[in-house]
């Protein structure tokens, strides 16, 4: 095992930036994953590790050794394909074992290590077969088993769970996570799905754009978001964001929005320095924090109902204000509501997120670190 | 059904089968005549079925030798067409060189004109200069002149629709540029070099034209040209050593059909979760 250093680096293909001057820091036996919509830059982070693109400038570090022009052979990394790249002519042992066979192993040993491997995944009785010949969460599994099969310095994952269905797809989840735990394993994991990135990572690092928006552990990523970029890409359903307009008054602060009713919130410094720019500030409240309040309730936000989504153990119940704009709410109680019926949603303040101008986050006075 | 509906059904049948007798009738004489010591150019059942218009072939020493300069002709010029299309073809879907889809176009536009018989003048001169003329070499040369443009730009389209990770995974795992290639994306493009080969060697089998003007002497023509000894000296065709020298001369075509549908087919076996 080993940590990954990125030192400013750059990816562009002609005229697109894929990646822009990214500093990024992996710890020894950390499990780390890439976080962002499509297009976001973590997928070419991720082949700069394994040296199959070259960075445009700046320098990769495996250990403490500079890789940026190593063929990727020489890199002793493992990488799991989106479309697992099982070789469709080799039947299962062949294809687990193919590593082994290129690093001039005999046939009885590296049969042996597969062996041992696909007995670990549960796809021992699956050696005789061909890839075409199993299913897709088997193919999945082989995928893995060829990438556990030799010791390995760094573990690449690309979105290795996104061709499975739901119920295979947290299964896996479940057996990655342990894997890790297991193994130890430093991990490098690209992902456009929230849920399964706070599952797994030990830190996640938020890109948008070719660069790194934030890298915490998911705990703070999930409460304290860095800017509404990630606080709207983080949760399921997603952070709330309202825009309001803010103003002083007491030695307090006055939101304002429509349908918002609030209270005075603390004036921490940063609150004053963000208002010396502009006055325009955006109030982010999570779904899951939001209930059902009476009309006329402190700390709350109104609309008219959108759409009622019964899940089971919660509801996600959607008004839409009087701009059109809406905010949704995770309701752990089943009360029916009328279509168009007005709504108002109560909050408390410790839940509320505020974001400057620019859209970062601003801190509370005195914040310690989680 | 309607009346009319099915009298127009009874009128396409039998349209069809008319075209069906039409397209049967020289095939069936085809199967019938070298069989039939008495054939003519009309359709007969051969009364009795007999070979002895193949021991009359098999006599010609020309004809034998023609087919063996056949095998030799195409064999060689799909071995040539076949690796030099792979490694080119891989070469163009892979590399990052800017450029290389107009190369292949160009190439492409070139292979017309090179095997077509505007071009006959120009390769007799410079397999005259280069002094090939009357070998078996300058015949697979010029065939693989002609037919490689096409063949790397069939392969390359069907090595595009191969997902790279394959290759990436390979060296990934350890694997060199060159074992990735050789254990990896070989066995999966063997499909598509399979449609190349077969389409090359019915392209240099059958054809007349290139090996009767660069051949010259009578033990290097292939078996196009010397189906034309089974003409008399007045131009006309002895049906029945004809019929029968052009059956065993189609074997080989027939026989590499049902072999390579039967060994490899053409299909593709997964192993990418699309």
């Amino acid at each position: 095992m080993a940590s990954v250093v990125f030192e400013n680096v750059t990816k562009t293909f002609g005229s697109f930036t894929a990646v822009a001057g990214v500093d990024l820091s992996i710890g020894d036996g950390e499990f780390v994953c890439l976080l962002g919509p499509s297009g976001c830059g973590k997928t070419t982070s991720l082949r700069m590790i394994a040296g199959l693109e070259t960075p445009t400038s700046g320098k990769i570090f495996i250990g403490d050794q500079d890789v940026t022009g190593l063929h990727p052979k020489d890199r002793q990394i493992s990488m799991v394909f989106q479309d697992y790249a099982l070789y469709p002519h080799m039947n299962l042992a062949d294809n687990i074992a193919y590593p082994l066979k290129v690093r001039g192993e005999s046939v009885e040993k590296r049969h042996g290590r597969a062996r041992e491997v696909a007995d670990v995944l549960k796809i021992g009785t699956l050696l005789n077969r061909l890839p075409s010949q199993i299913s897709g969460g088997q193919q999945q599994r082989t995928s893995l088993a060829r990438a556990l099969v030799y010791p390995s310095r760094v573990y690449l994952f690309d979105e290795p769970l996104s061709n499975l269905d739901a119920k295979l797809r947290l299964e896996a989840r479940g057996f990655l996570n342990h894997l890790q735990r297991d193994m130890g394993m430093t991990a490098v994991y690209v992902t456009h799905d929230q849920a399964e990135a706070m599952a797994l990572a030990t830190r996640i690092a938020v890109m948008d754009q070719g660069r790194i928006v934030q890298y915490a552990p998911p705990i703070e990523i999930y409460r304290r978001p860095a800017t509404t970029f990630v606080a709207n890409f983080v949760g399921n359903p997603p952070m709330n964001l309202v825009p309001v307009e803010a103003a002083h008054g007491d030695g307090q602060l006055l939101l304002s929005a429509d349908g918002l009713a609030l209270g005075g919130l603390p004036m921490s410094s940063g609150v004053a320095t963000a208002l010396q720019a502009s006055k325009a500030l955006t109030l982010g409240i999570r779904p899951e924090h939001l209930t059902v309040a009476a009309p006329g309730a402190a700390n709350a936000i109104s609309g008219k109902l959108f759409a009622n989504e019964n899940m089971g153990p919660e509801s996600l119940v959607t008004i839409e204000r009087a701009d059109g704009s809406r905010v949704t709410a995770r309701i752990f109680t089943d009360d029916h509501i009328e279509l168009g019926a007005d709504v108002t949603l109560g909050f408390s303040l410790e839940h509320v997120h505020l974001f400057d101008s620019t859209g970062a986050r601003i801190p509370a006075d005195g914040e310690m670190p989680l | 059904m309607s009346g009319g509906a099915f009298l127009s059904r009874i009128g396409f049948s039998v349209l069809a089968a008319l075209l069906g007798v039409l397209f049967a009738l020289p095939l069936i004489w085809f199967i019938f005549a070298p069989f039939n010591a008495r054939a003519e150019m009309g359709l007969a059942l051969p009364d009795p079925w007999t070979l002895s218009n193949f021991a009359t072939v098999f006599q010609n020493s020309f004809a034998v030798r023609a087919l063996f300069n056949s095998l030799i002709q195409s064999v060689g010029g799909v071995i040539l067409i076949g690796a030099a299309a792979t490694l080119a073809a891989y070469a163009l879907s892979r590399s990052t060189i800017p450029g290389k889809s107009a190369v292949t176009y160009v190439l492409l536009l070139f292979s017309s004109v090179v095997s077509g018989s505007a071009a006959m003048v120009p390769i007799f001169l410079i397999i005259s200069a280069m002094g090939l003329i009357d070998t078996q070499l300058a015949v697979i040369l010029v065939f693989a002149g002609g037919l490689l443009p096409t063949a790397m730009f069939i392969l390359r389209d069907f090595i595009d629709g191969i997902p790279k990770s394959y290759e990436e995974s390979a060296m990934v795992a350890g694997a060199s540029p060159l074992q990735a290639f050789f254990d990896v994306a070989l066995p999966v493009i063997r499909p598509g070099i399979v449609v190349i080969v077969v389409w090359a060697f019915v392209n240099i089998w059958g054809s007349f034209l290139i090996p009767f003007i660069l051949l010259r002497s009578s033990e290097q023509m292939p078996a196009s040209v010397a189906i034309y000894s089974f003409y008399s000296e007045a131009g006309t065709p002895i049906v029945t050593l004809l019929a029968a020298y052009a059956l065993i001369y189609s074997l080989p075509v027939v026989l590499l059909y049902l072999f390579v549908s039967w060994r490899f087919g053409f299909r593709f076996f997964g192993g990418i979760k699309a």
